[in-house]
């Protein structure tokens, strides 16, 4: 060793040394990287997970850089936008990457809850870390939500006005509270302010601390894996290591690389290429500044929270109240928390369970996604049928049939999953 | 939790403790801190409420009509909502009795108009439709769909009306919802007033003034 290196080398071990005297910096190192064993067979659906944490991160940070220069005021908003747009030093480059990063969250959610789905990550002894996770996402959709106002668009403030009036439609406090929510009786300045303040500061201070509680609570049981089996219960008798488990710091820090690596690939031809998406990311007539008199011809709320929208449109007005739609859309998204106790098979991964949960998990993907789409679409996208059926539109029709399925995939869950035919699971992971 | 209730149980093993004077002290703390924590509460959640300027912002708007061709609208603003001003012509008029049928609400029996404007025109004049343009189903502005027939892209037997682009709902030349679409009750119909034959105050019932 060179005098210099060794030198070095000498001061980073006393420095530790002294930290460690003060603070558990080695001790949480070696709890939650170098010694935290994760299973070996971890495939490509456990990427999702770092890559959330990546665009948090991301998010804040050019969200920060954002807030410099935008102006959370009703009469300033939009042109403040266009001047990031426009005139702020690479300005437009920030704002798409804060925008992109909106959208690609919910890929990368949305993908990282469909792994728990396939290998049953929310069961026994990971509820609680599947109900942080929930609640992670509620707020993920809070902050989306509220964000979308910022721009003050036309979009945003239609998108608002429908989504604040959707806490009107609640029996009884119903219209008190969306006044209370919007501080003024339609949304307005006083709404666009507080939604900055709950934006910038109060759901992120929120979402940071969930996700710290859902890493504890993930180290705690320890992960899940492919093949649903726990490798705590087979250890080295010497080292009390799991014998089918690697050290997260360096096997998996490298591995979640490569997955950043290709990630931000992805993401760098989305800012650089295509920002708008055809107007999925952006919509287009958020294009155009808030005009309180006029809606546009067709709104849509951007495509991560069209499948809920759907189930809101579909559920038609029972006795004269619009509020078993507003409240099915609400279950849709609330019947998650549920999952750890709807499920009743004797397996937790998809490798081996039987036919019936293949079909329905399936069923479940296609339903997600067509009312998914039928959501961004106007509800006479597909025509009316005949006079047969009443010339009732064809996609009501169909995301109504969707939206049973959808349901239908939670509350048959304890029955079909009892039923199903599974096959005996492996002692040790498998490749 | 397990060493604190050990700590508990060596607490209350004492001998010279007076059990019932400490729990009551106890819970005595407990309900005054909390009902501390609730009363300091109270300003922050009040504070979201609309402010002394939004609530004032609901002044009344005076129109002037007599601009309004017959079987054309103008669009006002009032706290900060569109309201239409229709200017119905005979046809219109005669055509909101063939449609009793077809509409959820014919008789405006939910309370969404002030009282003298509770008839079969939802209006003071059966001339002057006024309305708060706000669909009573999730606060779109609906679009005006006023010429009847094939053009107006809802069908040949449309008589007239409004279409809501966001979700579909439509209503007639009385604003009142048809049966069958999201909105759950007929367009609301704003308090207002006749200053002159050509002047409306809107925002304003004339006893009220």
């Amino acid at each position: 060793m060179g005098k210099f290196t060794g030198w070095l080398c000498r001061t980073a071990t006393a420095t530790v040394k002294w930290i460690d005297e003060r603070f558990p910096l080695t001790a949480n190192w070696k709890a939650h990287m170098s010694e935290y064993y994760a299973p070996k067979n971890f495939n490509f659906w456990y990427y999702f997970g770092s890559l959330a944490l990546l665009i948090l991160v991301m998010q804040i940070i050019t969200g920060i850089f954002l807030t410099m220069h935008y102006k959370p005021d009703a009469a300033q908003a939009f042109a403040s936008v266009e001047y990031i747009m426009r005139d702020v030093p690479w300005g437009s480059t920030i704002r798409y990457m804060h925008s992109t990063g909106a959208s690609l969250f919910f890929v990368v959610v949305y993908l990282h809850m469909f792994r728990g789905l396939l290998y049953g990550s929310y069961r026994k002894p990971r509820e609680l870390l599947w109900l942080v996770g929930v609640v992670i996402y509620l707020c993920l959709m809070a902050e989306a939500f509220f964000g979308y106002l910022l721009p003050w668009g036309q979009m945003s403030y239609w998108g608002a006005q429908v989504i604040v009036n959707l806490f009107a439609a609640i029996p009884f406090i119903g219209p008190d509270l969306a006044v209370w929510i919007r501080g003024d009786y339609v949304v307005s300045d006083a709404t666009l302010n507080r939604f900055f303040a709950f934006h910038v500061i109060a759901v992120p201070l929120v979402l940071l601390g969930l996700v710290a509680a859902h890493l504890l609570a993930l180290h705690e049981v320890g992960s899940n894996n492919p093949d649903g089996i726990e490798i705590k219960k087979k250890k080295d008798p010497n080292t009390g290591v799991p014998l089918d488990g690697i050290a997260f710091y360096p096997y998996y820090v490298v591995k979640d690389l490569f997955g950043v690596v290709v990630f931000l690939m992805v993401f760098s031809a989305i800012v650089f290429f295509a920002p708008e998406m055809g107007g999925y990311f952006l919509e287009h007539n958020n294009f155009l500044p808030a005009d309180p008199l006029k809606t546009p011809p067709h709104i849509a709320p951007v495509w991560y929270f069209t499948p809920f929208y759907s189930i809101l449109r579909a559920v038609p007005p029972l006795f004269g109240s619009q509020f078993p739609g507003v409240a099915a859309m609400g279950l849709s998204v609330m019947i998650f928390f549920l999952l750890p106790w709807l499920d009743r098979g004797t397996v937790k991964s998809i490798r081996y369970r039987g036919g019936i949960y293949k079909t329905a998990l399936a069923l479940f993907v296609v339903s997600f996604l067509v009312l998914g789409y039928l959501g961004t679409a106007p509800t006479n996208v597909w025509g009316q049928f005949g006079a047969w059926l009443g010339h009732a539109e064809r996609a009501t029709v169909v995301a109504r049939i969707f939206t049973l399925i959808y349901f239908g995939f939670f509350i048959l869950m304890p029955w079909y999953t009892r039923i199903d035919k599974t096959r005996p699971e492996p002692e040790r992971v498998t490749s | 939790m397990q060493r604190f209730c050990n700590l508990m149980d060596r607490i209350m093993a004492e001998d010279n403790v007076d059990r019932g004077k400490r729990r009551f002290l106890t819970i005595a703390t407990g309900v005054a801190g909390g009902v501390a924590g609730v009363a300091v509460a109270v300003p922050f959640v009040l504070s979201m409420n609309p402010s002394a300027r939004a609530r004032a912002a609901g002044a009344p708007v005076e129109v002037d009509i007599s601009r309004i061709e017959p079987g054309m609208m103008i669009t006002e603003e009032w706290r900060g909502k569109p309201v239409w001003i229709v200017r119905r012509t005979k046809e219109m008029i005669d055509s909101l009795k063939g449609l009793d049928q077809e509409v959820a609400d014919p008789d405006s029996r939910m309370k969404m108009q002030p009282e003298y404007a509770k008839n079969e025109y939802r209006a003071i004049k059966p001339e002057y439709l006024v309305l708060v343009g706000i669909c009573t189903h999730l606060g779109c502005s609906p679009s005006q769909k006023l010429a009847a027939g094939a053009e107006s892209g809802l069908g040949d037997s449309w008589k007239g009306g409004f279409f809501c682009p966001c979700h579909g709902s439509k209503f007639d030349l009385a604003g009142r919802v048809f049966k069958g679409v999201p909105a759950p009750a007929n367009l609301e119909v704003p308090p207002y007033t006749y200053l002159s034959d050509t002047r409306l105050l809107i925002g304003q019932d004339s006893k009220g003034a």
